[in-house]
């Protein structure tokens, strides 16, 4: 494939990918806004991924080398850190914890 | 690996990332999305590790160790209450691995055959200004919200000015590289400005205004990782920084307009510094007198209420409350008190604060009211209670034009039948515009620590 062939390719998936994101947010409630920031958060993680293709650059010299690790080491704590405490987080969301007996006078919506 | 299967494989990547935002729509399963996401996560960095070229694996495991285990670590041990800070650093992190991606790329590519293709520089330029604004940034939030750093607006003669310059050096580097002028040194320009940049941009924001920051600095490291997707062409990076980029530009404009302040508004007014006259004018209107109450007055309110609202600002979070007040909640609702909690959108210091906070202390979510919901019920609220929040339930932005935050919609505590208001002091809240709600006949005020009074309350509902 021609650069210029990826590169429409590449352009498409990101116009796609931004009215597909608008689309999903909307549907996240204010609740769970602070969980839908650090979820992004952790999923721009996803940099590791170019942290490591540092080092498939051909003639990596020591300088690359160090700012190859620093970026991975920095990228390794933004997705690890993201979803640890996301998880942490959605992990309190509860509707009742089942000991407590269901007060009546209480309006039982949902979500 | 072949260029095809990686891309096939990366497709489960994308497909768990899309889920997990997806899953958001609901607390129910938004935990399952969460690790849906992490273990496309991990799909991405195995199929990486897998790449033909690669190198380094022993560096790579090993900057994987310390990051991760530094990321563990802090995410494990952080406070429900340092949630904001948290995020800002982790949001920081990812923006300065983009840049330096950048800045070894050009360091490999330029020197010998050089001059890569137009749309490469761009992704570079951009990936590498927008992650050092993103990374400096987050740093200065970071320090704020930790209050390594006054959290009030740091201003100065002439700041707009400087802050124009310096943005201007980043993107003339900018346009300099991509126009074909690719010198190594001009990407260090490029960094160092826009670093510089993403200092001075975040010093002049008050406190108050952190959950729009917090949001926009979100939308900047998604899009640095989309640009960094442009540069490596590869097509994860770029789905993923699109979602995030969209999500956070989403929050950064629902914020603002939760402010009904532009966005403009919000990152240059330095907002918190001006208003000292506004707010002499409103207390003078009010001719205040302030109605102080007992813990024991207050606590018979409560428990003879049939319906208590408990309103919860960054006051909450700074004395550690949530916990406490849903002690206080539960007492209530035995005695058979209804009691919702009312959550304004910018309460607190980023997105949803509160929610979290108190779904830490087990407030179960269905007691959450968002701003919409909450409001038509104070009309038929016995008590509403104010703990530690102040802007947001002001009246005055409903109904003084001089007010600098006229226009902002409020919760309207002003129309339960009494308030009460916990609060340290009579100081002026953060942005320091004077609270007529304060002197209303209807509200009496509870001074002290909000967890101290919460306690004291607790203890003479049981006493009734």
């Amino acid at each position: 494939m021609s650069h210029n062939t990826i590169l429409v390719f590449e352009l498409t998936i990101l116009v796609l990918s931004i009215f597909l994101g608008i689309a999903l947010i909307s549907q996240v409630p204010t609740l769970l806004h602070t969980p839908l920031m650090s979820g992004t958060n952790a999923i721009h993680g996803i940099v590791i991924v170019g942290a490591m293709l540092v080092f498939t650059l051909p003639d990596m010299g020591a300088f690359t080398w160090v700012i190859g690790f620093i970026a991975v080491v920095l990228a390794s704590a933004n997705v690890v850190g993201g979803f640890v405490v996301t998880d942490r987080m959605l992990e309190m969301f509860k509707k009742r914890e089942p000991p407590k007996p269901i007060d009546a006078s209480q309006d039982g919506k949902g979500s | 690996m072949s260029y095809n299967l990686t891309n096939l494989l990366y497709l489960i990547t994308i497909v768990g990332f899309i889920l997990a935002l997806k899953f958001l729509s609901s607390p129910a399963h938004a935990r399952r999305g969460n690790q849906l996401a992490a273990i496309g996560m991990l799909v991405a960095v195995a199929v990486t590790f897998a790449h033909k070229h690669m190198t380094g694996y022993w560096a790579i495991a090993l900057g994987m160790v310390i990051g991760g285990g530094f990321g563990a670590v802090a995410a494990r041990k952080v406070r429900m209450t340092a949630m904001p800070q948290m995020v800002a650093l982790f949001n920081g992190v990812g923006g300065g691995a983009a840049a330096l991606i950048a800045l070894a790329e050009v360091h490999v590519i330029l020197p010998e055959p050089g001059a890569p293709k137009a749309d490469i520089s761009i992704a570079i330029v951009l990936s590498a200004l927008i992650g050092s604004v993103s990374f400096s940034g987050s740093m200065v939030a970071f320090s704020k919200l930790q209050e390594l750093i006054q959290g009030r607006p740091i201003t100065y003669a002439g700041q707009q000015f400087v802050n124009g310059l310096v943005l201007l050096v980043a993107v003339a580097a900018g346009i300099a590289l991509i126009a074909g002028w690719q010198q190594e040194w001009l990407l260090w320009t490029l960094v160092l400005s826009s670093l510089l940049f993403g200092v001075l941009f975040v010093l002049p924001i008050g406190g108050a205004d952190m959950p729009v920051v917090i949001s926009l600095l979100n939308a900047f490291t998604g899009l640095a990782v989309a640009a960094t997707g442009f540069e490596l062409m590869n097509n994860v990076l770029i789905v993923a920084g699109m979602l995030v980029g969209a999500s956070g530009t989403l929050l950064t404009l629902m914020m603002s307009r939760a402010m009904n302040r532009s966005i403009g508004n919000v990152l240059f007014g330095a907002f918190g510094q001006v208003s000292a006259g506004a707010a002499a004018v409103a207390a003078g209107e009010a001719g205040g007198s302030v109605r102080s109450a007992s813990a024991e007055d207050v606590a018979v309110m409560l428990a003879y209420a049939h319906k208590v609202v408990f309103v919860p600002g960054y006051g909450l979070a700074v004395a550690q409350a949530q916990h406490d007040v849903r002690q206080l909640a539960d007492l209530l609702e035995e005695k058979g008190v209804e009691v919702s909690y009312a959550i304004h959108p910018v309460a607190g210091r980023m997105p949803g604060h509160m929610n979290v906070l108190l779904a830490e202390a087990n407030v179960p979510y269905p007691q959450l009211k968002e701003m919409e919901e909450a409001n038509p019920e104070f009309g038929r609220t016995d008590v509403a209670v104010v703990v530690g929040a102040n802007d947001v339930v002001n009246p005055d932005a409903r109904n003084n034009e001089g007010s600098p935050i006229y226009g902002m919609p409020i919760l309207n505590v002003d129309e339960a039948n009494a308030v009460v208001v916990l609060k340290r002091s009579m100081n002026p809240g953060f942005a320091g515009i004077e609270n007529p709600l304060f002197y209303n006949p209807k509200t009496v005020m509870l001074f002290g620590d909000a967890k101290e009074s919460i306690d004291k309350l607790i203890a003479d509902v049981k006493a009734l």
